[in-house]
C-alpha cells in the first residue's frame, strides 16, 4: 500500500495567503481548450474569406486610383469595376456576408460563456471545483477574466482585418470622379477593432450570468442569443446615432449615396426659416413645383435640387466619418462597463449561492 | 480540537427543513460515520460542513473554529461528493493537474503511485473509467491533498465488495498513520462496523444519537453498530449522548 | 408487505405484438415541450413582427401601383420611398436565414445527444417500446411539427416579401428583385425543407458526437456549409438556364451569367476589356460624384450599358438566366433534395441507434 509522503503541517494554515491567480491559467486551458480552439478555427476560416474578398477589392481600388488620365474610358471602366465590387452588398452591413458576420459575437460569446458556470452546475462538478483550496469566487473570476482576455484579443485581430477590408471605401481619393465611398458607420461598425471584442465580451458575460442563473447549458445559450439580439437591435436602430449630437448641414450632397462618407441620420426641409416637412416632400408640393422635371433627371438626390430653386432648404443631420473612432470608443466603453458589471454580478452570485 | 462543531444548525429548502437543531461536536482523530436512511439529511449536513451551502439557522465551524467554506477551511478539508463528480471529458492526468494547481498542498508522487497500484491509466478520460475506478480516483485526489479532515458522501455506493474493502482500508490507513480525521456518510452499516469509531445517527433531519461507538454500545446495551442503528432509527427521538 | 396484485402471465409474452406507435406522442411531448414551446415563441414573435411590417409594405406598395401616371414625379417619389422600405427589409431577409439553422440545431441535436451524454439512454432503450422504434417515433413527429410550423411561417414570409418580388416593378421605378435571390430558402416549401434537413443533421450529429453542445456547434457548421454551397453553386443549375440575346431581361429573372460573342464566336465574359472600351465614351453621372455607371443605389439593373457601344462593332451580348416562372419548380426541386437528404440522415440515425452497443 502506497503511503503519502508529505507530512501534515498543522500550524501552517490558520490564515492562509491566497493561492496565486496564475494557477488558474492551466486549469482554464484544460477545461475550455476545445471552446478556445473552436473560436480560433472559426475566426481563422472567416479571416481567410474576408482576406480573399478584401484582396480583390483592394486590387480593384489600386487599379482605379493609379489609372491616368482620369477621364479616359479605360480608367472610368476601372472605377466602374471597383464600384461594382464595393457595392455587391455581400459584405456591407446589410449584405448576406455582413449580416452573417454580425452574428459572430453572439455565437462566440454564447458558446464560450454559457458552459463556464452552467456546465459545472448542470453536471454537479461544482461540488469538486468549489471545495478546492483556491476558493470558489476567485476560481470563477480567474476563469472569466482569462477567457475574456483571450476572446478579446482574437476578435480584436479580426476587427483589424475588417477595417482593412473597408479601407478603400473611406473616400481618401475623392478627386477621382464617381469613385464609391461609404460611411464607416454602415460598414460592419460592430465588427471593428474596438467594437468586435466589446460585443463579444458583452455576449460572453451575458452568457456567464445566464448560465449561473439558469444552471443548464443549452437554455443558457438560447437565452444569451435572445438577449444579445434584442440589445444589438436596440443599439443599431436607436442608440448608436446619438452617441454625439449629430451635426446639421444644408448641403444636400452630404447624403449622396455612394458619394459621401457621412452617416445620414435625419432629413427635413424648411422654407423661410420655418419647418416645412420631414423626409420626402409631399406629393402635392412635388406636383405643384416639380412636375415638369423629366424622369431621367431625378437623380439620387430626389427633388431637393428642384425644390431648392423654389426657396426650400433641405437640412440633414449626420455623423461625419471623422467621428468613427470616438464612436468606437464610446460603444466599446459602455459595452465593456456592462461586461464588468455582469461579471461582478456573476461573482456575487457565486459567493452567495447555497448549493 | 473538534473537526466539526455545529450548534443549532438547520437548513431549509423552501418550506421543508432538511436539517434542524443539529448540535454536534466531532472530535479530531476519529473516523466518524454519519448514518441514516435516505432523505435523513446526511448530504445536507456534509454540504454545510464543507461550505457548499449556507445554514438557514445556527452555525457550523470546522477544524477548530474556522468558518465552514472559508479559505482556511477549504485548505484543510478534502471533500468527495456523492456520485464522485469528476470532469468526465478530461483525462486522469488532467484531473491530477487541476487538483494540484488549485490547492496549497498536493502529493503528486503519492497520487501517481496509488493510481498505478489501482491500475488506472493516467491518459484515460475520467468518463471512460468504471464507476469503481472513478470513486478510487476521487479518493486518491482527496488524499493527495493531505487534508486534516476527509469528508466522504456515500463513497462506497458504487464499489464492489473487494473494492469497498480496499477503499475503507485506505481510509483507515490514512486516518491512523497520518492523523487524517474522517467524516463519511453511508448506509452500508456492515462496512462501517470495522472502520468507524464515532457515530452520528440522523433521521428525518434530526440527530438521534452522537458519540464514540464504544461508549454508545456500552450505554445502550447493543452488540453491534447495526443493531444500535436499527433500534434508534425506528424509535422516536432519544436524547443525544456525548 | 404489500403483495403484487397483477399475476405474472408466463405464456403471454413469447412473441409480443409491438406497442402502438401513438404512445410515443405523449412521451415526446413531455420530454421536448420546452424546446417546442421555445420554437413556438420564437416563430410567433417573428411572425407578429413580420405581419406588422408586411402590412405597411403592402400599404406602401399599393400606393405606388395605384399612382397614375407612373412617370409623374409624385409617383416617382412614392417609388423612391418604397425603395427605402426595401433597404430596411433586406436585413431581415438575411437574418431570417438563421432560423432553419437555429431551430434545427437546438431541437435536433439534443434529441439523442442528451440521452447519450446524461446516460438516460440506459433507461429509454430498455423499455418495452424498443430502441429504434423509440427513436423513429420521436424523430418523425417532431420533424412533422417543425415542418408544419415553418411552412406556415414561410407562407407569411412569402406574403410579406411579395411586393418586392412582383413582376413589373422596374417600370414603376422600384428596384427589381428576383425571387431566387431574396428569401428563396424561407418560402412555403424551402423553409420547412431546410429546417427538417438541419433537424436531421442535428439528430445524426448528436448520435455520432454524443455530447449536446458540440453536436449543436457541428450542426450549425454543417448547415452553414450546405447553405453556402446550395445558394452559391447548386441552386442556379437545378434546370438548365435559358439563354437570350435580349439585353433587357426582366428584373425578376435571375441572371446567372453574361458574355459576348463576335461573329458567332465567344469573345469575352462579363465586362469588356480595356482595349475595346477605348473606342467608347461614357457619360458622367450627375454631379460628377457618385451615381456612376453601374454605381451604387440598388441592385444592378440588367440593362447592359456597353451594348450600344459595342453592337456596331459586331459584338452581341448573351445572358443566361432563370425566369421567374421557374420559381415553383425550383422550390420543389430544392425542397425535394433536402427532404430526401433528411430522410436519408434519419434512416442512418435509426440504423445507428439500432446497432449501437450501449
Amino acid at each position: 500500500m502506497t503511503a503519502p509522503t508529505i507530512p501534515a503541517q498543522p500550524g501552517a494554515d490558520l490564515s492562509p495567503r491566497p493561492l496565486p491567480w496564475r494557477r488558474m491559467a492551466g486549469v482554464t486551458w484544460r477545461q475550455h481548450r476545445y471552446a478556445l480552439v473552436g473560436v480560433v478555427v472559426l475566426l481563422g476560416a472567416l479571416a481567410v474569406w474576408v482576406w480573399t474578398a478584401g484582396t480583390s477589392l483592394h486590387n480593384a481600388y489600386a487599379a482605379a486610383v493609379a489609372c491616368h488620365p482620369v477621364n479616359s474610358s479605360a480608367c472610368v471602366n476601372l472605377v466602374v469595376s471597383f464600384n461594382g465590387s464595393a457595392t455587391d452588398k455581400f459584405m456591407g452591413s446589410k449584405g448576406a456576408g455582413g449580416v452573417l458576420l454580425q452574428v459572430m459575437p453572439a455565437l462566440i460569446g454564447a458558446f464560450a460563456g454559457a458552459p463556464v458556470l452552467a456546465r459545472e452546475l448542470e453536471t454537479g462538478t461544482f461540488r469538486f471545483a468549489w471545495t478546492q483550496g483556491f476558493g470558489r469566487w476567485r476560481w470563477a473570476l480567474a476563469k472569466l477574466v482569462l477567457l475574456g482576455v483571450v476572446l478579446a484579443a482574437a476578435t480584436a485581430a479580426f476587427g483589424a482585418l475588417v477595417s482593412w477590408y473597408f479601407q478603400p471605401e473611406s473616400g481618401a481619393n475623392s478627386q477621382i470622379p464617381g469613385l464609391y465611398e461609404a460611411s464607416p458607420f454602415g460598414n460592419l461598425f460592430s465588427l471593428r477593432e474596438v467594437t468586435f471584442p466589446a460585443w463579444t465580451l458583452a455576449a460572453f458575460t451575458i452568457a456567464a450570468l445566464a448560465g449561473m442563473l439558469i444552471r443548464r447549458v443549452v437554455p443558457a445559450i438560447v437565452a444569451t442569443l435572445a438577449v444579445y439580439a434584442g440589445l444589438a437591435f436596440a443599439v443599431a436602430a436607436f442608440l448608436r446615432k446619438h452617441y454625439l449630437t449629430p451635426l446639421v448641414t444644408s448641403n444636400i450632397n452630404i447624403s449622396l449615396p455612394g458619394g459621401s462618407t457621412a452617416w445620414t441620420i435625419g432629413q427635413w426641409t424648411t422654407k423661410g426659416g420655418r419647418f416645412a416637412f420631414a423626409g420626402n416632400p409631399p406629393d402635392s408640393l412635388v406636383n405643384q413645383l416639380c412636375s415638369n422635371v423629366p424622369q431621367d433627371k431625378i437623380g439620387p438626390l430626389g427633388f431637393a435640387p428642384c425644390l431648392a430653386q423654389h426657396g426650400y432648404t433641405q437640412w440633414t443631420s449626420y455623423q461625419p466619418a471623422t467621428r468613427f473612432w470616438p464612436f468606437q470608443w464610446i460603444e466599446g466603453g459602455w459595452l465593456l462597463a456592462l461586461s464588468v458589471l455582469l461579471v461582478a454580478a456573476v461573482i456575487w452570485l457565486v459567493r452567495r449561492r447555497a448549493a | 480540537m473538534n473537526v466539526v462543531e455545529a450548534s443549532g444548525l438547520g437548513k431549509r429548502y423552501g418550506r421543508t427543513w432538511a436539517l434542524r437543531e443539529c448540535t454536534l461536536e466531532i472530535p479530531a482523530g476519529r473516523v466518524a460515520a454519519l448514518v441514516g436512511p435516505n432523505g435523513a439529511g446526511k448530504t445536507t449536513l456534509l454540504n454545510l460542513a464543507v461550505g457548499l451551502s449556507t445554514p438557514s439557522a445556527g452555525a457550523v465551524t470546522v477544524l477548530g473554529g474556522r468558518r465552514a467554506g472559508s479559505p482556511a477551511a477549504l485548505d484543510g478539508i478534502a471533500f468527495v461528493a456523492q456520485d464522485t463528480p469528476l470532469y468526465k471529458t478530461l483525462s486522469v492526468a488532467d484531473m491530477i493537474y487541476i487538483t494540484r494547481t488549485l490547492n496549497r498542498r498536493f502529493d503528486k508522487s503519492y497520487a501517481y503511485a496509488r493510481l498505478e497500484d489501482l491500475g488506472i491509466p493516467p491518459k484515460r478520460r475520467a468518463g471512460k473509467l468504471s464507476g469503481g475506478q472513478q470513486a478510487q480516483l476521487a479518493l486518491t485526489l482527496a488524499l493527495a491533498r493531505r487534508p486534516r479532515l476527509l469528508v466522504l458522501d456515500e463513497p462506497v455506493a458504487m464499489l464492489d465488495p473487494i473494492a469497498r474493502h480496499d477503499f475503507m482500508a485506505t481510509v483507515l490507513a490514512a486516518a491512523s498513520a497520518y492523523g487524517v480525521s474522517v467524516l463519511l456518510s453511508s448506509h452500508v452499516l456492515t462496512e462501517l462496523e470495522r472502520v468507524a469509531d464515532y457515530l452520528i445517527l440522523l433521521s428525518r433531519g434530526q440527530v438521534r444519537l452522537a458519540g464514540a461507538v464504544d461508549d454508545l454500545l456500552a450505554t445502550h446495551g447493543k452488540a453491534s453498530l447495526e443493531e444500535l442503528a436499527l433500534t434508534y432509527l425506528r424509535e422516536t427521538p432519544a436524547e443525544v449522548t456525548r | 408487505m404489500t403483495a403484487l396484485t397483477t399475476p405474472a402471465r408466463p405464456d403471454d409474452d413469447t412473441s409480443p405484438r409491438p406497442i402502438p406507435w401513438r404512445r410515443m406522442t405523449g412521451v415526446t411531448w413531455r420530454q421536448h415541450r420546452y424546446a417546442l414551446a421555445a420554437v413556438a415563441v420564437l416563430l410567433g414573435g417573428l411572425a407578429g413582427w413580420l405581419w406588422i411590417a408586411g402590412t405597411s409594405v403592402h400599404h406602401d406598395y399599393a400606393a405606388v401601383t395605384a399612382c397614375r401616371p407612373a412617370s409623374a414625379p409624385a409617383c416617382q417619389d412614392l417609388a423612391t420611398t418604397f425603395n427605402g422600405t426595401w433597404n430596411a427589409m433586406s436585413i431581415p431577409s438575411v437574418l431570417l436565414q438563421l432560423l432553419p439553422a437555429l431551430i434545427g440545431a437546438f431541437v435536433g441535436a439534443p434529441l439523442l445527444a442528451r440521452e447519450l451524454e446524461t446516460g438516460t439512454f440506459r433507461f429509454a432503450w430498455t423499455q418495452g417500446f424498443g430502441r429504434w422504434r423509440w427513436a423513429l417515433a420521436k424523430l418523425v413527429p417532431l420533424a412533422v411539427v417543425l415542418a408544419a410550423a415553418t411552412c406556415a411561417f414561410g407562407a407569411l414570409v412569402s406574403w410579406c416579401y411579395q411586393p418586392f418580388l412582383a413582376p413589373g416593378n422596374q417600370e414603376l421605378g422600384i428596384y427589381g428583385n428576383t425571387p431566387f435571390a431574396v428569401v428563396f430558402s424561407l418560402r412555403e416549401v424551402t423553409f420547412p425543407a431546410w429546417t427538417v434537413a438541419t433537424f436531421a443533421i442535428g439528430a445524426l450529429a448528436g448520435m455520432l458526437i454524443r455530447r449536446v453542445v458540440p453536436a449543436i456547434v457541428a450542426t450549425l457548421a454543417v448547415y452553414a456549409g450546405l447553405a453556402v454551397v446550395a445558394a452559391a453553386f447548386l441552386r442556379e443549375h437545378y434546370l438548365t438556364p435559358l439563354v437570350s440575346s435580349d439585353t433587357n431581361v426582366p428584373g425578376t429573372a435571375w441572371i446567372i451569367g453574361q458574355w459576348w460573342t463576335k461573329d458567332g464566336r465567344f469573345a469575352f465574359a462579363g465586362n469588356p476589356p480595356d482595349s475595346l472600351l477605348n473606342a467608347c465614351s461614357f457619360p458622367q453621372g450627375p454631379g460628377g460624384k457618385g451615381g456612376g455607371i453601374g454605381g451604387p443605389g440598388g441592385p444592378p439593373s440588367s440593362a447592359n450599358p456597353f451594348a450600344q457601344c459595342l453592337a456596331p462593332h459586331g459584338y452581341a451580348p448573351w445572358t443566361s438566366f432563370q425566369p421567374a416562372t421557374r420559381f415553383w419548380p425550383f422550390q420543389w426541386i430544392e425542397g425535394g433534395w433536402l427532404l430526401v437528404l433528411a430522410a436519408l440522415l434519419i434512416a442512418v440515425t435509426i440504423w445507428l441507434v439500432h446497432r449501437r452497443a450501449a
